[in-house]
């Protein structure tokens, strides 16, 4: 459903991804880890429309799509949800009211009516309720004053409301707690199915070990320079990444 | 910006869509401005002697002023001799009900949004509707009558309730105040008026709708409200202009009078021509507005939603005398393109234990210029009076300005003064987190804007809120992209 095929991107003048390509069929989950600066964001951001990113060669189509034509708000339409590893406060619009306009707004696209206020809360609730957040957190300003961990956790609970088809995670797992590292996974693997994928950006095994992974890849200098299965990860815990790093190195050169 | 770049320079381009002009036969005053002019308006208005004094007395004053040029906007001089101080639609008679009055008028009002007929109303709204200098229609008043309540025009309450009138005219404002306010006393052509008797809660909205549509004309309103000991009235004040290139003025004073335990809700939106992109055209909106809390625990809020006008300059203020007194400004000013506004508010603090709240909202896209001045003044007798200031500017793209000018003057050592300012950009990344979850490019814009409103729109009637988002909305169409 996702194809990326030799993406280069830059930022101003600086190269930041250099070549990557991956595929994602429908139902896999896919995991990248690798260093810190290693490009795993700008992946992330690129895919999902950010703009002050040069594409300098490559291509991305999305289910038959070329992906990188298309504006952030396509994107969601077409079923891509990115998980911010910063996600942004939006003082004075509550959440409920994002969530609800979000939600609405998928819809109209697709042709659907918009949900009227009871289903939609009786969704929301449910999905609180998965996440074990206070119902209390849909009230409040987006995002406004929320510890780390509960920005992380409102990410998952945006995703459970717009039921991508492709959902990708930037670190998600970062600053949660071991009890609400269970939750979040919990949430993630509620949206698994055989029509769905997940994208993980993590530099943590510990997450995997709860979302099992169909694919690891290693990214690092903006390449991927190792793939594997569930197994990669638990080589990379133990080794950390110099030795990939050290043989991309020894590949790059002539 | 890919693939929605074109919708968006088309919106840029967007008109105000107030704009139209009624084709309606109009009786003018000539140009210009001198003592015969001034006769002429007070007799067309048949007024008791006393006002025609007034308004003589107003004039001459003006002529001893000058024009005051301290505030933050920039405009050429105003000729105002060239100025016509008096329209009115051509009417055989004065209508004395809806079916009286010409059907092309109401049909205005309809376009506009703003249903006189009394059915229409349902949703509670009594509405006095001023079409350039002259009130044309005022639903629901038999309602109110029962209850004690006068809402009328302006020069209606001058010949029927002339005590009134004279008892609280100038009261508040006085026309030595400024020199606009002197102008205004002048030659003020019509206006709502409002009182609520002791002890009675007004049970609905009243609502005034000023409407400018002849040319080189100006409208010099005046609105005196009056809540008697312990009443309670909310009144709303709407406003549009048809687009020309010239530029004309409105220099409205609105007097509002709040006795022992009363309590009166002002609120408004105002939606003048503001000009084209380039700054041409458009209403100068310089506006006395002004209440008293006289007695004991009354209380004055004004809110204000303030998105037209080539350039709006207006202090709403209130002077609190009586002891536990509470006067409360509620402020969205919003200059797009090339406007001007240079807005705040006056909290002057004499009775004990007074208290105030100051919630300004700027912003500014274009190159729009949007200026908070705002004055707390605690006088010696006033113990333990407190204010709260909150002045907040919101900033889209890199051409626009804010500035914020509190002045603080506190002459009693237990007053408690808070300041807080902000200014923030809409940002580029909270614009993609928002795109990022199906929101179009606008419509995060817009998301942003009413949540950095919030706080003055919830003190908005619910319909009002609604209409300001609208009205907002439509404003910042193009300004972001
Ligand atoms: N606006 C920018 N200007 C210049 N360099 C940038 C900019 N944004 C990102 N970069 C650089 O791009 C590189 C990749 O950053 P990215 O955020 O994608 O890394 P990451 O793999 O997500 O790292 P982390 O694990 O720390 O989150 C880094 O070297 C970073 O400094
Ligand atoms: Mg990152």
């Amino acid at each position: 459903m996702l194809e990326i095929r030799d993406l280069h991107v830059s930022i101003g003048d600086k190269p930041i991804l250099k070549g990557i390509s991956l595929t994602i069929l429908p139902g896999e989950v896919h995991a990248i880890m690798g260093p810190n600066g290693s490009g795993k964001s700008t992946l992330a951001q690129v895919l999902a429309g950010r703009e002050g990113y040069t594409v300098t060669a490559g291509a991305v189509t999305w289910q038959g799509q070329d992906l990188l034509a298309m504006a952030p708000e396509e994107r969601a339409w077409a079923g891509l949800f990115l998980g911010f590893q910063y996600p942004l406060e939006i003082p004075g619009v509550a959440n409920v009211q994002l969530l609800k306009e979000a939600v609405n707004s998928q819809r109209r696209r697709k042709g659907l009516p918009e949900l009227d206020a009871f289903d939609f809360l009786e969704r929301v609730k449910a999905s609180l309720k998965l996440l074990e957040m206070d119902e209390a957190m849909l009230y409040r300003g987006v995002n406004e004053g929320f510890s780390g961990g509960e920005k992380k956790r409102n990410e998952i609970l945006q995703m459970l409301m717009l039921e991508p088809r492709l959902a990708i995670l930037d670190e998600t797992d970062s600053g949660l707690d071991i009890d609400a590292l269970k939750i979040v996974a919990r949430g993630v693997n509620a949206l698994r199915g055989p029509e769905r994928a997940i994208l993980l950006v993590t530099h943590y095994q510990r997450l995997l070990e709860h979302i099992t992974p169909d694919h690891v890849h290693v990214l690092a200098d903006g390449r991927i320079v190792a793939s594997g299965g569930r197994e990669l990860a638990l080589e990379l815990e133990a080794k950390g990444y110099g030795w990939l790093t050290a043989e991309a190195g020894q590949e790059a050169r002539p | 910006m890919g693939s929605n770049d074109l919708p968006l320079t088309q919106h840029l381009n967007s008109e105000y869509r107030w704009g139209f002009t009624t084709d309606i036969e109009q009786e003018v005053v000539p140009a210009g401005l001198n003592e015969d002019v001034i006769r002429l308006i007070s007799a067309k208005k048949q007024e008791p002697e006393f006002m025609l004094e007034w308004r003589l007395n107003a004039y001459r004053h003006w002529l001893t002023l000058e024009e005051p040029k301290w505030a933050s906007v920039h405009y050429p001089p105003i000729d105002y001799q060239a100025i016509h101080y008096y329209a009115a639609p051509k009417q055989a008679k004065r209508p004395k009900s809806l079916d009286e009055v010409d059907p092309k008028l109401l049909a205005t009002y309809e376009k506009l949004g703003i249903p006189l007929a009394e059915r229409a109303a349902l949703a509670g709204v009594a509405v006095d509707a001023v079409f350039d200098s002259v009130s044309v229609a005022t639903t629901f008043k038999d309602r109110l009558e029962k209850l004690g309540i006068i809402f009328c025009s302006f020069s209606e309450a001058v010949r029927k309730h002339p005590d009134l009138v004279r008892q609280y005219l100038g009261s508040v404002v006085p026309y030595t105040d400024n020199y606009f306010a002197a102008l205004n006393s002048a030659v003020f052509s019509d206006g709502s008026f409002v009182y609520v008797p002791k002890g009675v809660r007004c049970p609905m909205e009243l609502s005034t709708y000023f409407r400018i549509n002849a040319r080189n004309t100006g409208q010099f309103e005046r609105t005196l409200i009056i809540a008697d000991e312990g009443a309670y009235v909310s009144y709303l004040e709407g406003c549009t202009a048809p687009s020309r290139d010239e530029n004309q003025l409105h220099a409205a004073v609105v007097e509002l009078i709040a006795l022992k335990d009363a309590h009166i809700k002002y609120s408004t939106v105002q939606n003048w021509y503001p000009g084209d992109a380039e700054g041409r055209g458009g209403i100068y909106n310089f506006v006395t507005k002004r209440g008293e809390c006289r007695g004991e625990r009354s209380r004055i809020s004004w809110t204000q939603v303030e998105t037209g006008s080539a350039i709006t300059w207006k202090y709403p203020s209130c002077i609190l005398r009586g002891d536990d007194s509470v006067g409360e400004f509620y402020s969205v000013a919003l200059t797009n393109n090339r406007q001007q506004a240079d807005t705040g508010t006056k909290m002057i603090h004499i009775g004990r234990r007074t208290r105030s709240t100051i919630v300004a909202k700027g912003i500014s896209a274009g190159r729009g210029r949007n200026a908070y001045r705002g004055l707390v003044r605690i006088l010696d007798k006033a113990e333990g009076a407190r204010n709260h200031t909150q002045c907040d500017s919101l900033l889209m793209g890199p051409n626009c300005a804010a500035h914020t000018f509190p002045y603080i003057e506190v002459k009693n050592p237990t007053a408690q003064v808070e300041h807080e300012a902000t200014t923030s950009r809409v940002s580029e990344d909270q614009l993609f987190y928002l795109r990022s979850r199906g929101l179009t490019e606008e419509d995060a814009v817009n998301m942003i804007v009413n949540g950095f409103c919030k706080a003055v729109f919830r003190e908005l009637p619910m319909e009002f809120a609604v209409e300001a988002q609208k009205l907002l909305s439509v404003s910042l169409e193009g300004a972001v992209g």
